[in-house]
């Protein structure tokens, strides 16, 4: 595999870009895999590529329905940042922006993680209260994390509107200047490159009917459209698709799939310096390095598996959109799209061994788990290498639904009195 | 020079309009678009590319124009970047700019990046950047972030209002060219209502290209009219400037009418645009088909354009693009417009063919007007700096490709034949199915209601379009129970074609090296989509992202086909092997504002006010956000900050008597023969043996057995409670409610109604309460023994039928009164007056906050996060213990909800006596490094109150057990020190409570 730096891409301009090589081969399964992963999002390649660089598995198959990267990892609006309120989440998103620093020098691809800082703002009292909560929390946890005025959150972003007459009038907010954006294609590509390059086999448009059990009840293996694939260990990643396929192991899990949408603008040269969420106007806005407004929308009301999502719902995105950043609203949408977000009743992940030995899964990443890739990856590898969790995702069991020891991120975002 | 021809195109000359492209000054006519005015001047330079800043200039006339973007302005704050020059109407004071060029559009530094062309090749960002590390966020990302994006952003606030409306009809149909015209025939007159739309400024679609057709006898344009007449006459509603941007599930469309972008003036309070949410029973999908360019060494040169187009510019517009132009074509359709060119006085250079046998008519017709034909060549180069003035032509012979000769020219006409414009069909999740002798996509299966026709069923011609149109309206028509036979077209002088397709045409040179560009505005040429290709890219969407091919504003309508010929070439499969991308809604780029519609500024979203806020307003209050209402959060005096009227207002009433306005609280009456059972099983609490005219405080859980909200519920009657919620709970409230109904317990007998609105609500507290109140109340007497605390009764108050409460959030003798919404400022007033005597004083939600948090009573959502247990709480008491069922009761048997060490809320008494910070976390040992333990938190802190020190309330694991310890506050300049105390600050016993007893 041609190695990424200045010499080779000076030297491949000159030979008219004969030298490059292919970053992943177009790979059919073996009969037999030591670890098969399912779902060939940036979790799941990040899982492959950690298994092959860290514990040394290297006969291991990603298998996806579609092509690597197309579900929402190719189709998130790639907000990262770690000020999570509990200690275990705190934790977990910390240790993936850590990753994500190095991420490009790792893996010897740009996926051009950019930390430009990401602004939550707050608009009722409520907001405040939490969000200082989080400050504090994110403090104590040596997470950056800092409260701004609204003059201070102009100032960083100047596009806003903090005027006092809007109709809901930004009181302040929570700057985390280590947090920012990556490029998703890049992430998966980087990764499926890395994992490959390390003899993993990253197999394409071959879904995965069912999990095998052997009679014991440990994992046999997988039925994929190109046949039964046998396996010591099968790892699911799946995202809004994982429950159906472990509903085939008979594990049912606490997750409920919703569309998800977002969508950009036209591309205009550099007017967003940052990202910003506001969570109470339902707005989530960052600017590509391409000049396109990358907006995030909300999850539809019911749920569905449908990519399409509705208009009602875009419709009152860029109303918020254009509330908080009035001056664009003569920029025109571009594309929208929808994709398919499996969210757990406290809003964590699931990153656990499950009651099927030899199975293991990586879920419940709903409408943020891209932020979590690397971290995420990491430590579900681990997970499937030792058949233990490492400590950083200890916490997140499949267990804790039933014994009540939630890490509810949704409670931060809780009723207003 | 003037390109327009005399007697030729649509423009209205009795109408010359002035306008300014990058300050000069232009004119051109009513009709025009900026596009036609400025070609009308010989000007094909408009723009500059994404990546390599290429002087380009428009390659269509269309909506699919990816080169001519322009910044277009009114007046202040009306500006807006990227706009297509070919779509633009010409005004009166137009402003337009070109875009992405500095200093100049004529000389642009950024063209550096073209000399290095084979530098920044696919995948060039991913591969390079990466060292030293810390240049990503501070050198590079900056510099590729400048270089990149097209126009400018706004930087104004947009003055223009929008418009939204909704629209049901029989018959949507989107494309007012022949085949959407016949539709509308097809579907006129049968008293359905019939909707035709186009997105541009007149119908008629491909008509306004082709004058020469004659249908049924009658010129092209006279039947357009009459057409049209027609239908107006027949009730259908026409619809220009209007695009159809989405079509979502079950035949529901998103419509973007354009108002004003070509009015002069722009009459007082007319929208700008506005989006029309469209159901439609049946859709008839009209768009036509899209001119493929051909992939060529220099395809991009100002001049170079779509033989189509040129066509449209010369017909609709009156302007010849080029006095010298070449036909460069796979396509018959291209002859025609070489024909029409010359025609008007072009020199048509030649018509170069790449293939080997064409139709002898075109070859007759061509000979008859002089114009060289070369069969069997392709093109390998064109020359020229800021516009085409040769192109190089080679003979080929099998796979041989002989020397060139160049052809001067001014203009280069292309075409790589058509294909169907699918992308409304793609948004119905519609099947493509691959046509081989066509080469290209047809549309297949779809689940919606909807059908297509003509050229976008790969149709060519008017007269099959006209005969389509007619065809698939019918079967619309079928469908909606309306039988009959398809209206019959007969035209004359028709130019139906067919042509080969092309990957790259064939080339000398070293391909590898050429500047062929298949998706022109992010500069993506046959080389980068190779080099995806050889790189691993093997889906046609990792070739996409690689490359960015398709993913410009016009989004893939020029480029999807040519690049997915080369990739499927590259990859040695046949296209349906490949596939094509997913068309993504808006069909072209649409206003943000169009989208708000209504919903900007204050009416972004309504603000909710109860009936006695003007009442506050009057009185000077100071307002804070609850969900949509706006809820008085204190009454300061003149020179009072909130802290001082908070402290004012909470001695008050403590003191005499206070008067709140509750009115926001959620109301839910629950009704019939099952209410108790409902209510008991939906709330913590036991309400069974509640007796009517009593109330009591409900705890309403999750299943997961954490509070979710709480209020008070009296039972009205037997068979009815008014259940209040919280004022944010109250819509998720009702849905929880409805959600168990219907799904858990559909045997029981019980309505919900939300009353929220129905009701004002005005809370008196204080120990003159019920004395202010006696007199007002003449049919009750409110006493301890006749109306105890948690009552309710339904009684006059000051003459108004109320339901009246005793209930007290503050721990001082309370009354809700709860009257129809509309007497609520009324009674408010009476009570105002009558408390004069008692100093009565209004308070707001801060005061409310502070008193009810001295006697421990919780606010959900600020004192709970969704975590919270009702034992948690302190709440224990509020769950009923000998209840079969309850929601939430197994949630809260689980394990680590009956844990010791949960947290626990509990009250804080700083030991400086400080106010501790809302949210500050909690430790024990306030001197361990970093990262904490912490234990718990502050949910609620005041020092406004009565008590004589600030208070707090806080969750701290295991908290009821540690009353008396000592827990720590790190805060960035200091720690502070807390007592851990009982949550009740204030008369521990209820004594103020009661009426009566001494204050
Ligand atoms: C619109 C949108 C915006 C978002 N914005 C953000 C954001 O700003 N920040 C953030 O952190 N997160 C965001 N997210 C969430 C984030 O995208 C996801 O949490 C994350 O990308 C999940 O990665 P993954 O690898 O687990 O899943 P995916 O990338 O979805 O990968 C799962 C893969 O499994 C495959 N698969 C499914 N079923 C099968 C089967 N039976 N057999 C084989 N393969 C199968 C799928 O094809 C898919 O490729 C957003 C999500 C969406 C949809």
């Amino acid at each position: 595999m041609t190695r990424f730096n200045a010499f080779a891409l000076l030297k491949n301009a000159l030979n008219g870009h004969k030298g490059w090589t292919e970053q992943w081969p177009d790979s059919q399964p073996k009969k037999e895999y030591d670890v098969i992963i399912v779902g060939a999002g940036g979790h799941g390649l990040g899982a492959a590529y950690y298994l092959a660089k860290q514990h040394g598995i290297t006969n291991v198959a990603v298998i996806d329905k579609g092509w690597l990267g197309g579900g929402n990892t190719g189709r998130n609006t790639t907000i990262i940042r770690s000020n999570y309120l509990y200690d275990e989440s705190a934790r977990l998103f910390d240790h993936a922006v850590d990753l994500w620093e190095n991420l490009s020098q790792e893996l010897n691809y740009n996926v051009m993680y950019s930390r430009r800082g990401v602004l939550m703002l707050a608009h009722n009292v409520h907001d405040v209260q939490s969000f200082t909560r989080h400050i504090h929390a994110n403090r104590l946890n040596g997470v950056d994390n800092r409260w701004l005025t609204p003059q201070e959150c102009k100032d960083y972003c100047p596009p806003l509107n903090i005027s006092a007459n809007a109709r809901y009038p930004v009181m302040g907010g929570a700057l985390q200047e280590r947090a920012g954006t990556a490029r998703h294609d890049a992430v998966a590509w980087g990764y499926a490159r890395g994992a490959a390059e390390r003899g993993v086999d990253i197999i394409q448009n071959c879904a995965v009917t069912a999990i095998r059990r052997n009679a014991d009840g440990s994992v046999a293996g997988v039925e994929t459209a190109k046949g039964f694939i046998k396996a010591k260990k099968v790892a699911v990643s799946a995202a809004g698709h994982t429950s159906t396929v472990m509903q085939t192991a008979d594990v049912r899990l606490p997750l409920e799939s919703y569309p998800l949408q977002a969508l950009v603008s036209e591309p205009v040269k550099p007017i967003f310096p940052c990202v910003v969420m506001s969570n109470a106007v339902h707005a989530y806005i960052s600017q590509s390095d391409k000049g396109e407004l990358v907006i995030g929308s909300g999850t539809d009301q019911y749920t569905s598996y449908s990519q399409r999502g509705g208009l009602p719902l875009i419709e009152h995105t860029v109303a918020a959109i254009t509330e908080v950043f009035p001056i664009f609203n003569r920029m025109r949408m571009l594309r929208k799209w929808g994709g398919i977000v499996d969210v757990t009743p406290d809003r964590s992940a699931i990153i656990s061994k499950t009651p099927v030995q030899g199975l293991y899964v990586n879920c419940g990443w709903g409408t943020g788990g891209f932020k979590a890739t690397p971290g995420a990856a990491h430590t579900f590898a681990w997970t499937v290498a030792k058949d233990e969790p490492h400590p950083i995702n200890a916490p997140f069991t499949m267990e804790r639904f039933r014994t009540g020891r939630l890490i509810d991120e949704a409670a931060a975002a809780a009723v207003a009195h | 020079m003037s390109y327009r021809i005399p007697g030729r195109g649509r423009i209205d000359r009795a109408q010359p309009i002035r306008f300014t492209f990058d300050g000069h000054d232009v004119e051109g006519f009513r009709g025009d678009t900026v596009a036609s005015a400025l070609l009308a001047q010989g000007n094909h330079l408009m723009g500059r590319s994404f990546k390599y800043h290429r002087p380009r200039g428009p390659v269509a006339a269309g909506s699919e124009e990816p080169n001519a973007l322009i910044g277009t302005r009114r007046g202040k704050g009306q500006f807006e970047p990227n706009t297509r020059a070919t779509m633009q109407e010409l005004r009166k004071g137009l402003e337009t700019t070109s875009q992405n060029k500095y200093p100049s559009l004529k000389f642009d530094v950024g063209a550096v990046n073209d000399a290095a062309y084979m530098l920044f090749s696919a995948g060039f960002y991913y591969k390079t950047f990466m060292w030293p590390r810390n240049f990503w966020h501070k050198v590079y990302e900056p510099f590729i972030r400048a270089a990149a994006g097209l126009g400018v952003s706004p930087t104004e606030e947009d003055p223009d209002v929008y418009a939204s409306r909704n629209m049901h009809c029989d018959v949507l149909i989107v494309g007012a060219g022949p085949s959407g015209l016949a539709a509308a025939r097809q579907a006129a007159g049968k008293g359905l209502k019939v909707v035709l739309v186009d997105e541009h400024s007149e119908a008629g679609g491909t008509l306004l290209s082709e004058p020469q057709a004659k249908i049924d006898g009658v010129a092209a344009w006279d039947w357009l009219s009459s057409t049209l007449a027609e239908l107006e006459a027949a009730g259908v509603k026409v619809m220009t400037r209007t695009t159809a941007i989405g079509y979502y599930h079950e035949n529901f469309i998103g419509m973007v009418e354009r108002l004003t972008d070509h009015l002069d003036e722009v009459p007082q309070d007319t929208p700008r645009e506005r989006m029309w949410r469209v159901r439609a029973k049946q859709v008839v999908l009209a768009q036509g088909a899209l001119e493929k360019p051909l992939v060529f060494h220099g395809n991009d040169r100002p001049g170079v354009m779509l033989a189509g187009s040129a066509q449209t510019f010369l017909n609709r517009f009156g302007v010849l693009v080029g006095k010298r132009p070449v036909v460069l074509t796979s396509h018959d359709s291209a002859w025609y417009a070489a024909f029409d060119l010359a025609g008007a006085g072009a020199q048509v250079q030649a018509i170069v063919d790449t293939r080997a046998e064409v139709r002898a008519d075109l070859l007759d017709q061509a000979k008859a007007l002089n114009i060289p034909v070369k069969l069997s060549h392709t093109a390998t180069a064109t020359s020229g700096r800021l516009r085409v003035s040769s192109l190089r032509v080679n003979k080929v012979s099998g796979s041989t490709v002989s020397a060139g000769s160049e052809i001067k020219c001014d203009a280069v006409l292309m075409s790589g034949g058509w294909t169907p414009s699918l992308h409304l069909f793609s948004h119905t999740k519609g099947k493509l199915a691959w046509d081989d002798d066509l080469t290209t996509f047809l549309p297949s299966d779809t689940p919606e209601d909807c059908v297509i026709a003509g050229a976008g069923r790969g149709l060519w011609g008017i007269e099959a379009a006209l005969a389509d149109g007619a065809a698939q309206a019918q079967a619309a028509l079928d469908a909606l129970g309306q039988a009959g036979d398809a209206a019959s077209y007969a035209v004359d002088e028709d130019r139906p074609g067919t042509g080969v397709m092309h990957k790259e045409l064939p080339t000398d040179k070293q391909p590898g090296r050429a500047k062929a560009f298949v998706d022109y505005q992010n500069d993506v040429t046959a080389k980068d989509l190779r080099l995806a290709v050889k790189e691993g890219m093997r889906s046609i969407e990792h070739v996409k992202r690689y490359t960015t091919n398709g993913m410009a504003t016009d989004q893939g309508k020029m480029s999807n086909i040519n690049g997915l010929n080369i990739a499927a070439d590259a990859l040695g499969k046949k296209q349906p092997q490949v596939g094509l991308t997913t068309f993504r809604p808006p069909y072209t780029p649409t206003t943000f504002g169009a989208f708000a519609g209504y919903h900007r500024g204050s009416h972004f979203e309504v603000t909710r006010k109860t009936q006695i806020d003007a009442w506050a307003e009057e009185n000077g209050a100071v307002y804070e956000p609850v969900g949509q209402w706006r809820r008085a959060r204190y009454f300061p005096k003149s020179g009072e900050d909130m802290d001082a009227a908070v402290k004012r207002e909470c001695a008050a009433t403590r003191s005499s008597v206070g008067i709140f306005d509750a009115s926001t609280l959620g109301k839910i009456e629950v009704v019939g023969p099952d209410a108790a059972e409902f209510v008991n099983r939906m709330y913590t609490n036991p309400f069974l043996k509640l007796a009517p005219g009593k109330c009591r405080y409900g705890l309403l859980c999750g299943d997961d057995g954490f509070i979710r909200d709480d209020g008070v519920i009296g039972r009205i009657s037997d068979d009815r409670f008014h259940v209040t919620t919280t004022t944010g709970g109250a819509a998720r409230v009702l849905n929880m409610m409805e959600d168990y109904l219907q799904t858990e317990w559909p045997d029981l007998d019980v309505w919900l109604t939300s009353v929220t609105e129905q009701w004002s609500t005005i809370a008196l507290n204080g120990p003159n309460a019920a004395k202010l109140l006696q007199p007002l109340v003449p049919d009750l007497v409110l006493t301890e023994e006749n109306f105890p605390h948690m009552s309710c009764a339904e009684v006059d108050v000051a003459g108004i039928p109320a339901r009246l409460w005793r209930v007290s959030f503050t721990g001082e003798i309370g009354f809700e009164v709860n009257v129809p919404a509309p007497l609520g400022r009324q009674l408010w007033e009476t009570l105002w007056e009558a408390g004069q005597q008692y100093d009565i004083c209004a308070y707001g939600t801060e005061t409310m906050h502070v008193l009810r948090a001295e006697k421990g009573y919780i606010i959900v959502g600020q004192d709970t996060d969704g975590t919270v247990t009702p034992f948690d709480a302190g709440m224990g008491w509020a769950v009923g213990k000998k209840k079969a069922d309850f929601v939430g009761m197994r949630g809260m048997a689980r394990p680590d909800l009956v844990a010791k060490g949960r947290r626990q809320l509990v009250g804080l008494l700083t030991e400086d006596g400080s106010k501790l910070e809302e949210g500050a976390q909690i430790v024990l040992d306030p001197n361990q490094p970093i990262p904490m333990k912490m234990v718990g938190f502050v949910t609620s802190s005041y020092d406004q109150g009565t008590v004589g020190q600030p208070i707090a309330l806080a969750l701290v694991e295991g908290g009821q057990d540690r009353m008396g310890e000592t827990v720590y506050i790190p805060m960035p300049d200091r720690t502070i020190a807390a007592k851990i105390v009982s949550t009740i600050f204030v008369d521990p016993e209820n004594n103020r409570l009661k009426i009566g007893a001494a204050a």
